[in-house]
């Protein structure tokens, strides 16, 4: 322990820590832009400078190491002043259409404009004009409102090991963009979004897929449906001023409906769907030998990380498609030919977590031989509650309703498909079930749970003794394919998915979202399982349903041809 | 390496020369390369990224903070303009803004067709001479408004015979 003096009061504080790290443990917050807990800290922004005594410059307290009988001041005039004219220098080139930006209920810059009592360009500066990359199918780049944090770049590279974002350039004509200055199309851009969830501005976000549903939804010629994925229910409460973690499916549904969209399903059916196909592939992997371990396939910035990174792996991927696409292939033929309608006007949106699932909706592959798309349009979460708020709807106050038959059914172990393990912890309730011919009488994976990032564990299912591994966060993925690559092989079904903690944790999930929300968008979507009725996906009566009166069996021909795909090496400039 | 790019002969002479090298090799690497292609092609720096275990996009960012690496080959007429204190005051400036102008390109581009490259360089050691530039090697003193023109129509009708 040390000692130090902040603000004239004597601490007995933990030595090793910065300064910002010290002063947050007593209660003291200053304001940062860069700063990223558990990442590098880079001190690029200033706005955490601090007076310490005896040192002539202000210190960043984000970087600066705590010392035995410092004297710190957070506040001091000098230091308040220095931190106004960093806010206006960051102004001073930013671009002044804060009325149309997307971010401007959410945006850290204009927030400390706010606080410093900032009213108008103190600093003239030249404006830069970059243009936007909108070359991506899931996120857009917006370099001018960019005040070069880095927070991307780190959460890029250390976070997701991807490195698609970097610091090009010098002085004032630096950049943050892609390499060779190209788009994020042909980068190593997984469109995993975790960007813009960091991001203090509006200079990254998503594609937005907003006018193209408000066009079809005024079509009288076209049949909305919408589906919704899991965490949604959990974390668009948010939006509306509610608790993090209110689940309001119901309430979603009604809302949806008052919309216009005709039907309202739900993703968990499909992530049932999702679990018979891919146990069923497990467990016929296993047993003619097929490639291992398997990879779950569900999140589609994983899928493209694979693709790019490590190709040689590309076949130990599960050939299901994700619930998104299963579904989206089901309502356009199943759906369709049920109830008379023709394929080409149905117009088929869902509701994501995810900005990777708009790049996923656009892929090739997710074409039909036809040619017409499996899912038509995504939106995230984000844009949904626009949407609705855009209907003049209060969502909080709407009374709930149920969703449609038949993918409105779903399991409670389908809606686990949104947080880390929630996937393998549905599998292995169904895989029992599958291997043994008997139910399991614990339904709960404890090893599986929880928001830590690598999970390990051997299950036991009957004879047979599995290895399983559940990894989020892309950093943590890569770590664990090079374990492989370097020989182990203990390991038999990995789940992985590209977001830290899981879709809960999505790119296209509610903005400013810190630890704690994430752990009560978790616990709402375990809560949600421990209290339901129908907890595994082989006993959904829908999804049997679909099996004998459509596919038949579980990999059979109909399946191959809608609900798996393959997918193959990927040239990007990594 | 992705399909997209042929592996250079010359690219991999020099990594050769760097076994079992990191990324604090990656600046004399940028250096070697460069001298023996003149410039660093896309292909190069993926090559070097996978030599190094680097993500492109770090090698274009370490590339692009310094002024000695540039991304497209010399034109058959390298122009350095002079922008040294000398130079300045006697107005290099106009005379670089007409050369970019007449040539529709950026210092430190090449222009589509190939024919010419701009370059600014701190001092070329002739402030006697100033405002100079620099043709192939070849100087030319006392460079205004007229004489920058005249310089370019003289390469440019040399290029067309």
């Amino acid at each position: 322990m040390i000692n130090v003096e902040i603000n004239g009061k004597g601490h007995d504080v933990e030595e090793g820590g910065t300064i910002l790290e010290v002063i947050n443990e007593i209660g003291i917050s200053v304001p940062t832009l860069c700063h990223m807990k558990e990442l590098t800290p880079t001190g690029a922004c200033r706005l955490c400078v601090v007076e310490v005594e005896g040192i002539s410059g202000l210190v960043p307290s984000c970087s600066y190491p705590v010392s035995d009988g410092m004297k710190i001041k957070t506040h001091s005039g000098r230091v308040i002043q220095a931190r106004k004219t960093i806010v206006e220098l960051l102004l001073s080139n930013h671009p002044d259409d804060c009325l149309y930006c997307e971010r401007s209920h959410s945006c850290d810059l204009n927030d400390l404009a706010r606080e410093y009592g900032i009213t108008e360009k103190s600093y003239p500066g030249k404006e830069r004009g970059y243009p936007l990359d909108v070359s991506s199918l899931g996120l857009i780049r917006d370099p001018d409102k960019c005040i070069l944090c880095g927070k991307c770049v780190r959460v890029c590279e250390e976070v997701q090991s991807v490195s698609a974002l970097e610091f090009i350039g010098r002085g004032s004509n630096t950049i943050v963009g892609c390499t060779f200055n190209e788009g994020l199309n042909v980068s190593s851009c997984i469109s995993c979004g975790q960007c813009i969830l960091v991001c203090p501005t509006g200079a990254l976000r998503e594609q937005s897929h907003i006018p193209q549903v408000v066009d079809a939804l005024s079509n009288p010629k076209k049949h909305v449906v919408i589906q919704h994925a899991p965490s949604i229910s959990v974390t668009i409460a948010e939006e509306f001023g509610m608790k993090a973690g209110t689940d309001v499916a119901g309430k979603m549904t009604t809302a949806l409906r008052m919309m216009g969209f005709k039907r309202v399903f739900d993703s968990s059916f499909s992530a049932d769907l999702t679990i018979i196909e891919e146990g069923s592939e497990l467990v016929q992997r296993i047993k003619t030998g097929g490639k291992l371990p398997m990879f779950t396939s569900c999140s589609p910035g994983w899928v493209k990380f694979v693709e790019q990174t490590y190709p040689e792996y590309v076949e130990n991927l599960s050939t299901c498609k994700s619930p998104q696409q299963m579904l989206g292939a089901i309502i356009k033929s199943y759906y369709a030919e049920k109830n008379n309608i023709n394929p080409e006007d149905i117009y088929s949106v869902a509701i994501m977590p995810c900005t990777a699932k708009k790049f996923e909706a656009g892929r090739p592959e997710m074409v039909e031989k036809d040619g017409t798309p499996d899912i038509d349009a995504v939106l995230t979460t984000r844009e949904l509650a626009q949407l609705i708020k855009s209907y003049s709807i209060k969502l909080p106050e709407l009374d709930p309703e149920e969703a449609d038959l038949p993918f409105g059914t779903r399991s409670t172990a389908g809606k686990l498909f949104g947080v880390t393990g929630g996937v393998m912890e549905a599998a292995f309730r169904s895989a029992h079930y599958l291997v043994t011919g008997k139910e399991t009488e614990n339904l709960k994976l404890e090893p599986v749970r929880g928001l830590k990032e690598v999970k390990k564990a051997n299950v036991k299912i009957g004879d047979l003794e599995l290895g399983i591994a559940v990894v989020s966060g892309l950093g943590n993925a890569r770590q664990l394919l090079e374990e492989i690559k370097a020989g182990r092989d203990d390991i038999h079904f990995i789940e992985v998915m590209t977001c830290p903690g899981g879709c809960i944790n999505g790119g296209g999930q509610p903005i400013r979202a810190d630890k704690e929300t994430i752990r009560a968008r978790m616990n709402a979507l375990y809560n949600i399982d421990s209290t339901g009725h129908l907890r595994k996906s082989h006993e959904n009566g829908a999804v049997k349903e679909l099996y004998e009166e459509f596919l038949g069996e579980p990999l059979g021909e109909l399946s191959h041809e809608l609900l798996h795909t393959h997918y193959k090496k990927r040239d990007v400039l990594l | 390496m992705p399909a997209l790019f042929e592996k250079s002969e010359k690219v991999t002479e020099v990594l050769n020369k760097y076994q079992k090298v990191g990324r604090e090799q990656l600046i004399p690497i940028l250096q070697e390369v460069q001298n023996e292609e003149g410039y660093l092609s896309k292909g190069a720096v993926v090559q070097i990224g996978r030599h190094l275990n680097l993500p492109t996009s770090k090698i274009y960012g370490v590339a692009t903070f310094y002024n000695q690496f540039r991304f497209k080959p010399f034109g058959k007429y390298h122009i350095m303009i002079c922008r040294g204190t000398a130079c300045h005051v006697k107005g290099s400036q106009p005379v670089l803004e007409i050369l970019e102008e007449s040539l529709a390109i950026k210092a430190g581009d090449t222009t589509k067709d190939g024919v010419f490259s701009i370059e600014v360089v701190a001092c070329i050691g002739a402030c006697g001479l100033a405002p100079v530039v620099s043709v192939n090697g070849e100087f030319y003193g006392n460079v205004d408004q007229q004489k920058i023109n005249k310089i370019i129509r003289r390469y440019r009708s040399e290029e067309s015979v």
